[in-house]
């Protein structure tokens, strides 16, 4: 059957994950009749039951690398996309499953599942960029909707997306957000986390919960000497880096100082 | 010969009342999310009475006063640049018609505006900025139109904070000019007072409709004893007269390592500093509505994006990127702007999340300058 367009073919693709940054595509609502308009999602199983062979001008890729079998696959997705974009935490840095890295996955299998000898997985959750080359990381647990239209739009009109990597203190700052750790002496850890949410938790009075994951240049060492005297203890301060983005290297590496 | 006359509580409703019959969008001073910060003001109701507050490095704490005054607390998170040189600006939006293109440019704000309650520090913040958007060749228009009428009721500080150090600065905490009205809440005999300075015809203009009365020598006096112990009892100090020359010739002391050790290059001392006045545009292209526009936001020196050029970021350390604030910010503004481009408000002390003390780093330098060393570490 020829192909009923020109338009690129985007491609949807997913790993170990909950699903929800691609059902942030469906969220879109109205703005997805526009992105269905420009351009023609090929394969996307959480929507469409149709499977297009063949090749890809744009892959979405969420989730992390958990098996054997996906870490194949993944090379496999790779060589049909001329862009690959990986989207969310998981795929960017192995997301919430990458608590592994720091256990005995063999124990952990031995304790959830009745035969765990079924079960073929590998020691670690990791990123896709750690197998495969990726042309942009969309942080966020789960993706914003406005970046991830922000990132189609880029793409159709053929420049850079403005998903800036400055700490979510710029958000909050842009907001006029009064600082909850300075203020409220509520533990937070935007300054040395991605910018892209517009600052949700900050907003509401939260402390941020570092779920875009770090941001270019953080500082994780000074910011958790000054989470101590508001009253976070050595497991604590794991436990605050040790969340979605737990084996992105500069959280992985500030949790590791606070415990085994 | 200034021109002084008295106000009395009813007296500063009234003046509040007549700004917003002049339609202006009356700003001010009131509590949000246990902060005293600068929003729209209704009436007096909406301004912090009876409440200050407690600042040091990264600490900032809401506190009830003991009276009922009306502005006794010193500078919040926000400055007036909000408003002036706003955070966020779409710039112009483009939509296809047809075979052309329209334009749609941004307007200026709807209403001049009117801030109550500036103080010393923030008209110094202002008319550098001024000098910076709208004092050179090339002009800034957005500035220009929200800074064009508006109407500035400055405050003399009643007490300095915790991080203030304007007498250091030379920037206060006596209002010097660059006011409509300036007012300084005093009490006798039990009754609370504003004495207000007129500082322009347009100040002049408005009192016209507000009671008021001229001003008692006894309440002129009782006026310039709060500014003498409001500049008695600055937070902090810093020498400011050679600092220039000393970052500028210290720009490999190995305090530069020590401060980025501890800087989170987040941005926060940027974006609550009120002079500094950096912005970058993006484009974008909705799919949606077909159109696509510019928007201007602050940028902060402290991101990598700010020195990025083709190849790379410029300045890729923590190091570098507060050196460039700090000795822009007190040396290298001298020579592009003829003046410091610190005010010594303490914003970016009160609000760095580790409490990095610009006069700390300043003195800590002083302190150990290379001649002073026994070896000079890079």
């Amino acid at each position: 059957m020829p192909t009923r367009s020109k338009k690129p073919r985007l491609a949807v693709w997913k790993f170990a994950s909950c699903d929800g940054c691609q059902l942030t595509l469906l969220d879109c609502e109205d703005e997805l009749l526009a992105v269905a308009g420009a351009i023609d999602i090929a394969y996307f199983p959480e929507a469409t039951r149709g499977k297009i062979e063949g090749r890809y001008d744009l892959s979405l890729v969420e989730g992390s690398i958990t098996t054997p079998h996906d870490a194949e696959r993944i090379r496999e997705v790779r060589r049909r996309s001329a862009t690959l974009v990986t989207i969310g935490a998981c795929a960017t840095a192995g997301g919430i499953q990458a608590l592994r890295n720091f256990a005995d996955v063999k124990e952990y299998a031995s304790v959830v599942y009745a035969r765990p000898d079924y079960i073929d997985t590998l020691a670690t959750s990791t990123a896709i960029a750690d197998h495969v080359a990726v042309d942009f990381e969309l942080r966020g647990c789960p993706i914003s909707k406005k970046q991830l239209l922000e990132v189609i739009a880029a793409y159709l009109a053929g420049r850079r997306p403005q998903a800036p990597a400055h700490s979510v203190c710029v958000e909050c700052k842009h907001k006029g957000n009064v600082c909850v750790m300075v203020a409220h002496k509520t533990p937070c850890l935007g300054p040395v986390t991605h910018a892209g949410c517009n600052a949700l938790c900050p907003s509401y009075g939260r402390g941020c919960y570092g779920c875009y994951g770090p941001m270019e240049s953080p500082n994780a060492v000074s910011l958790s000497q000054w989470l101590k005297p508001l009253g976070l203890d050595e497991r604590d301060l794991q436990r605050l880096y040790r969340t979605f983005n737990a084996n992105a290297p500069a959280f992985r590496k500030e949790s590791e100082r606070h415990g085994p | 010969m200034a021109e002084y006359i008295t106000l009395a509580v009813d007296g500063l409703q009234a003046l509040l009342d007549e700004l917003k019959r002049r339609e202006y969008r009356v700003l001010g001073p009131t509590i949000r999310d246990q902060a005293i910060v600068y929003d729209d003001i209704e009436s007096l109701r909406d301004l912090p009475m009876g409440w200050t507050d407690e600042q040091s490095g990264g600490h900032y704490r809401l506190v009830a006063r003991q009276d009922d005054a009306i502005f006794g607390y010193p500078v919040g998170p926000h400055s007036w640049k909000r408003f002036l040189h706003p955070p966020v600006l779409p710039l112009w939006q483009a939509e296809s018609a047809g075979n052309s293109v329209r334009i749609t440019t941004t307007q200026g704000p709807d209403q001049p505006f009117a801030f109550i309650g500036v103080r010393s520090c923030d008209l110094h913040a202002i008319a550098i900025q001024d000098r910076v958007l709208i004092g050179g060749q090339h002009v800034d228009p957005s500035y220009r139109d929200r800074r064009k009428g508006a109407f500035i009721v400055a405050v003399n500080c009643g007490e300095a904070g915790g991080t203030c150090f304007c007498a250091s600065m030379n920037t206060g905490p006596k209002v010097e000019d660059g006011f409509d009205l300036a007012l300084t809440e005093i009490v006798i005999d039990d009754q609370r007072l504003f004495l207000t300075e007129v500082g322009s015809p347009a100040g002049r203009d408005v009192l016209l409709q507000v009671p008021h009365r001229p001003a008692t020598p006894d309440e002129i006096a009782a006026a310039d004893g709060v500014t003498a112990r409001t500049a008695a009892s600055m937070g902090r100090v810093m020498r400011s007269d050679d600092v220039r020359e000393l970052l500028l010739g210290n720009l490999d002391h190995p305090r530069w390592d020590e401060v980025a050790e501890r800087c989170l290059t987040c941005g926060n001392c940027t974006m609550v500093c009120p002079t500094c006045f950096c912005t970058s545009v993006e484009d974008s292209s909705d799919l949606l509505s077909g159109k696509s526009g510019r928007t201007r936001h602050w940028a902060s020196c402290f991101t990598l994006d700010f020195s990025y050029i083709h190849g790379g970021s410029v300045r890729g350390s923590a190091r570098s990127r507060y050196r460039q604030w700090m000795t822009h910010k007190l040396a290298s503004w001298v020579d592009q702007f003829g003046s410091s481009g610190c005010v010594g408000c303490g914003r970016c002390i009160t609000w760095c999340p580790v409490g990095i003390d610009i006069t700390e780093e300043v003195r800590a330098i002083r302190e150990d300058r290379p001649a002073e060393r026994t070896h000079h570490e890079d």
